[in-house]
């Protein structure tokens, strides 16, 4: 179905970019695919923009780093301004609402347009608005099976955080369902 | 954790690089803590205890380098790491261990400079690696590594290296594969056996003592022991070069680039060969000693070649020189701790081949 999908996850630091990523990534070595988690770092961490490339592939990886991307995970303004050109043609453009807004104006690409941090809050813990976004995603793009992501939060977090794996479910199902009603598409 | 058999992980390098070290059975760390390396010494602070060796957060990176002087001279299996204006400050240190011929496992996560710099990956510090680095007729073994694989591979043949030839192996790493993941598979614990050599000054008991000095205030025995380094230092090119070639059977152009970025221009060469571009890559992975003979006899059956680096242009020059003049030798880089793109390369190889067939219709 797929052999490379290069994703760019991308918006302010604390918002769980980076760990998206590293999920993403643990996801793919336990289903024994290849993978490679390439993050920005340095200062721009703390409160500014963080961005982080993930690959999952069925071939061995060459470049880590890729300016062109099949796929976009954008939760802040900035990194929309940045990422939305580096999408590749028919790729995948997934952001979160109520952070954005300039939405992408891109025709030749496929937009969804998830309310994650107003779901959060719902579901009343707002740390998990990240896993809301990743359950959206993998609904359209299944590269890893949710099981299999919720295996990897259990080798990620340590043990005294196993309690918090039910409400990641929960947030990744209630992604999974959002992108099913309420997705807005523009071909 | 279970620690004593083959695994598959997924880490960061700087991670990957500190778990080998134990593996391989490191007696000692000696560092400071500067980005992006930091990941080495809190990884071993954390291991260790629980494992075996020793780790110290020294006072400085002068302090650190002395204690692995100190720590080496007593046989045992010794690293440190760093990042470039780290490895400045180490590069006395580091001449008087390669003058007394001491083996140990230096480690420098490179990041761009001059001065302090930034925090971001840069290959600056080439140079610095393998053309001495500090006073005196001396040389480092050098390998770098392209993959969090490596940055775990590298320390047992650093070691291995080191402990053969008696002198200082320097792993040259940069920012990027320092903090990025990768899967990474281990091998067991002591698959790399030690023992403390002759040579050791670990307390004279019923034998000769044993001497570790670089100070010979004669010039006459300073000059044997010179000619002794270069000796070694030969027998070292001829027998330890390492590189990979990559697409370059009928390659007209060919890369060539080491670390992560041979990985970038790996990807290039896809990119071009899409194209109908007759690209190839050559990636050294010993710096010192560097692969003179590939580049050599490309030089004679190629059109040119394009470095890539991540500084202004310091492998070119051992590229030129090995092309000794049969074909041009460009150059692309970036600096700072800016990343190059594998477009940003092919764009150049672009802009090469137009030139040289405007240049050729010129001629006719």
């Amino acid at each position: 179905m797929y052999t490379t999908d290069e994703i760019i996850i991308a918006g302010f630091g604390g918002q769980g970019v980076l760990s998206m990523g590293k999920i993403l990534a643990y996801s793919a070595m336990i289903e024994n695919k290849e993978t490679s988690w390439m993050p920005s770092y340095g200062p721009e961490m703390r409160g500014g923009t963080a961005n982080c490339i993930t690959i999952i592939s069925e071939n061995k990886i060459s470049s880590p780093i890729v300016s062109k991307f099949d796929s976009a995970i954008i939760l802040n303004q900035p990194s929309m301004n940045k990422f939305e050109d580096h999408v590749k043609e028919h790729g995948f453009l997934f952001y979160e609402a109520s952070t954005i807004i300039n939405p992408p104006t891109r025709e030749d690409i496929m937009v969804y347009k998830i309310a994650a941090i107003e779901e959060a809050n719902k579901i009343g813990q707002k740390q998990i608005s990240n896993m809301i976004m990743l359950g959206a995603f993998l609904e359209i793009k299944p590269l890893v099976k949710r099981e299999t992501v919720l295996l990897a939060l259990k080798k990620v977090l340590p043990e005294r955080h196993h309690h918090l794996i039910a409400v990641n479910e929960q947030a990744l199902l209630r992604g999974k369902e959002l992108v099913e009603i309420n997705y807005h598409v523009s071909v | 954790m279970e620690t004593n058999k083959s695994e598959i992980r997924l880490m960061k390098g700087n991670e990957a690089l500190a778990e080998a070290a134990i593996r391989a059975g490191l007696d000692a760390y000696f560092g400071y803590p500067i980005t992006p390396q930091s990941e080495v010494l809190e990884y071993l602070t954390l291991e260790i205890p629980k494992r075996r060796g020793i780790v110290l957060q020294a006072e400085s990176e002068v302090a650190s380098i002395n204690m692995i002087y100190g720590a080496a001279g007593a046989g045992a299996r010794v690293m440190t790491s760093s990042s470039s204006p780290g490895m400045s400050l180490m590069q006395e240190g580091i001449s008087y261990i390669a003058a007394a011929e001491l083996p140990c496992l230096l480690v420098n996560v490179v990041r761009g400079g001059p001065g302090l710099g930034t925090i971001q990956p840069s290959q600056g510090d080439y140079f610095q690696a393998t053309k001495g680095g500090g006073h005196g007729d001396y040389r480092l073994i050098v390998l770098a590594p392209s993959s969090v694989q490596e940055m775990c591979d590298f320390v047992f043949d650093g070691f291995k290296l080191a402990e053969k030839y008696r002198n200082p192996t320097l792993i040259l790493s940069d920012g990027a594969l320092g903090q990025m993941m990768e899967k990474v598979e281990f091998p067991g614990d002591g698959s790399l056996p030690h023992q403390i050599p002759a040579w050791a000054t670990t307390g004279k008991k019923g034998r000769e003592r044993n001497f570790i000095t670089s100070l010979h205030m004669e010039p006459e025995r300073m000059e044997e022991i010179n000619l002794h380094l270069q000796r070694k230092y030969k027998e070292i090119e001829e027998n330890e070069v390492r590189y990979e070639t990559f697409e370059i059977d009928d390659a007209e152009i060919v890369l060539v680039a080491f670390g992560l970025p041979a990985r970038i221009c790996q990807k290039t060469v896809e990119l071009a060969r899409a194209k109908g571009i007759k690209a190839g890559l050559v990636r050294p992975i010993t710096l010192f000693p560097f692969p003179k003979k590939i580049i050599s006899d490309l030089s004679k059956k190629i059109d040119r070649f394009l470095v890539v680096e991540l500084n202004a242009g310091q492998m070119v020059e051992d590229v030129m020189l090995a092309a000794n003049g049969n074909c041009p030798v460009h150059f692309k880089g970036r600096m700072g701790g800016m990343l190059i793109q594998p477009e940003e390369v092919l764009e150049e190889i672009e802009k090469i081949v137009e030139e040289s067939l405007t240049l050729n219709a010129g001629q006719e």
